[in-house]
């Protein structure tokens, strides 16, 4: 057997087995984001959401849809990764992979796939969901909306595979997605457009990560952004870069993974 | 043509914490061996295995499996190794036969020909019957077998078990002896790890001996308990004895009032005891050895270093 199709197949197992891992817990992993999202859609987009008003001359609900699928994508993605390959990591099941011939990047594309696929389908059902709020929603640039949708689980996979490699403890896995992640998504524009905002504050939103990927999506679905398209997907696809090299310099220099 | 199945040179570790764990190993194992890598706790065995696993990054040195340089080519190198490792190193909430088939595809094993492997390599070491149970129910003996099973799901050529019996009952012991042995014969060099010498005395052919990070010892399981001075008996006597009996160059002791513990060295006559002891009426129905031969000997070299 060629070197391609033993990596492939190695590859394929891994996916196929972060895949069976999330499934296997779907009331932990599937269930959770449907019920707070139907929570969120209830309490913000039906009952306060009417006496809200328009945003970005959308209905409320309409102009939220986005963002929490945003939302949902990203803490899925970043958690599926983060606590997956920190598991293996406890459990000392890494050594599975390292006595492997699997090569780095096979590993990490790998763990990334469960944390893209996760995020994709916690996506699906949280659109689902908002559809029972709101019927009439439709997709305005499919292309952009699926794009965004990809690169942002890809994004958040790798930042969870890193968090992952450095964590020595169940806390290491769940401080940044409390303090760092939380705050930024909330205040990244999924509840409100930053037009709303004193200048000062619109300013330092700019700095604010969340906000380019939430608006990115947010023009793929409802063809209205606070943020330049290309320049978000630039830097989109500048950190996928960027974390994809760490991530594979960290796994070759065997940091938190070998001794 | 007979090789080296692993070669070692001039191999160092200095872990993070400036702990040296390795100081320059040199070491050859001869393909089909039985090979025992004998040490004291926090001698430099783990590191080794580790090293060669893949598991621990070498400050410096080389390894070669079957002539394969990890340097160079390790994956080629890792698809002839199988390891078992010390401490239980799977998802204990996944089903025993998926544990083994996702092994098999790390390897690029397709999944069809991974199921029909792992088929037989449970049933070898009977576990087929378990094999839709989650690895967390099972017992330790038989996640030690599960553990063996993984290593050997794409039939390495060397085979590298660092106290794969520690915990195990004697039954169990003695079985995964019989499967190991039957391996080694049937072709796969075993490299094995131990704190039970007795284990290595009945299993391996060749041994090395670690200690401090250094090598003390690198010889044939034979030649090593050629060398052994004195060796200790315990004989069961008929008669209740309330002091040992005095007995020309013999040293002898009461361990209980019918056991004599006698030291004989090598160049003395077993038989000369006996005619002794019968000669004062002393009666022996029962004889055994004191305590591991080897135990004896590896602590000796390891005080000595």
């Amino acid at each position: 057997m060629s070197r391609k199709n033993e990596i492939l197949i190695s590859l394929i197992t891994l996916i196929r087995k972060e895949i069976k891992r999330y499934l296997r817990i779907w009331v932990q992993t599937l269930v959770p984001p449907a019920v707070t999202m139907s929570l969120y859609f209830v309490i913000f987009g039906s009952l306060i959401g009417p006496r809200i008003g328009s945003m970005d001359g959308l209905d409320y609900i309409q102009f939220m849809i986005p963002g929490l699928i945003m939302m949902s994508v990203i803490t899925n993605s970043y958690a599926n990764v983060v606590s997956s390959f920190y598991s293996v990591k406890f459990q000392k099941s890494i050594e599975e992979l390292l006595v492997s011939p699997m090569p780095n990047w096979a590993i990490l594309v790998g763990f990334v796939m469960g944390g893209v696929t996760r995020g994709i389908l916690i996506g699906c059902i949280v659109f689902c969901v908002s559809l029972f709020f709101y019927p009439a929603f439709s997709i305005v640039n499919p292309m952009l909306t699926i794009l965004v949708l990809l690169l942002t689980s890809i994004l958040f996979s790798l930042m969870g595979f890193i968090n992952a490699i450095f964590a020595d403890s169940f806390d290491d896995i769940s401080i940044i997605p409390t303090f760092v992640l939380t705050p930024l998504i909330y205040l990244g524009g999924v509840f409100y457009s930053i037009n709303i905002l004193p200048d000062i504050w619109r300013n330092i939103s700019m700095a604010n990560p969340m906000l380019y990927v939430v608006n990115t999506f947010r023009e793929g679905m409802l063809g209205v952004s606070d943020v330049s398209i290309p320049f978000a997907l630039s830097m989109i696809l500048l950190f996928i870069a960027i974390l994809t090299a760490a991530c594979l310099l960290l796994l070759n220099k065997g940091v938190g993974t070998r001794q | 043509m007979s090789q080296f199945a692993l070669e070692i040179t001039d191999l160092k570790k200095t872990y993070d914490s400036d702990v040296v764990a390795l100081k320059g190993i040199n070491l050859t194992v001869q393909e089909g061996d039985f090979f025992a890598l004998l040490g004291p706790n926090g001698a430099g065995k783990s590191s080794t295995i580790g090293i060669i696993a893949s598991l621990v990054t070498k400050t410096d040195g080389k390894v070669k499996i079957f002539n394969i340089d990890t340097d160079e080519n390790f994956p080629e190198a890792k698809r002839l190794l199988g390891v078992v490792s010390q401490e239980i190193n799977f998802n204990n909430f996944e089903k025993v036969i998926d544990i083994v088939t996702t092994q098999a595809g790390f390897y690029g094993i397709p999944l069809k020909e991974a199921m029909k492997k792992t088929e037989i390599t449970l049933k070898r070491l009977g576990l087929w019957e378990k094999r839709n149970d989650q690895a967390r129910t099972l017992s330790g003996g038989f996640k030690r077998r599960l553990m063996i099973a993984k290593a050997l799901i794409h039939e390495p050529k060397l085979l590298i078990l660092d106290e794969p019996t520690a915990g195990v009952d004697i039954e169990l012991r003695r079985e995964m002896w019989d499967f190991l042995k039957e391996i080694n014969e049937n072709g796969t060099t075993i490299i094995l790890t131990t704190h039970y010498l007795e284990e290595a005395e009945q299993l391996c052919k060749n041994i090395a001996i670690i200690d401090h990070g250094e090598l003390i010892e690198n010889t044939s399981m034979k030649d090593l308990l050629r060398r052994l001075d004195v060796q200790g008996f315990l004989l069961d006597i008929d008669q209740s004895l309330d002091n040992p009996p005095s007995i020309d160059n013999f040293q002898i002791s009461l361990e209980d009032s019918n056991t004599l513990n006698v030291a004989i060295k090598k160049d003395q006559s077993i038989n000369e005891l006996f005619d002794q002891l019968s000669d004062q009426g002393i009666n022996v129905s029962s004889m055994r050895n004191e305590s591991n031969r080897l135990e004896e000997m590896f602590i000796e070299m390891v005080k000595k270093n």
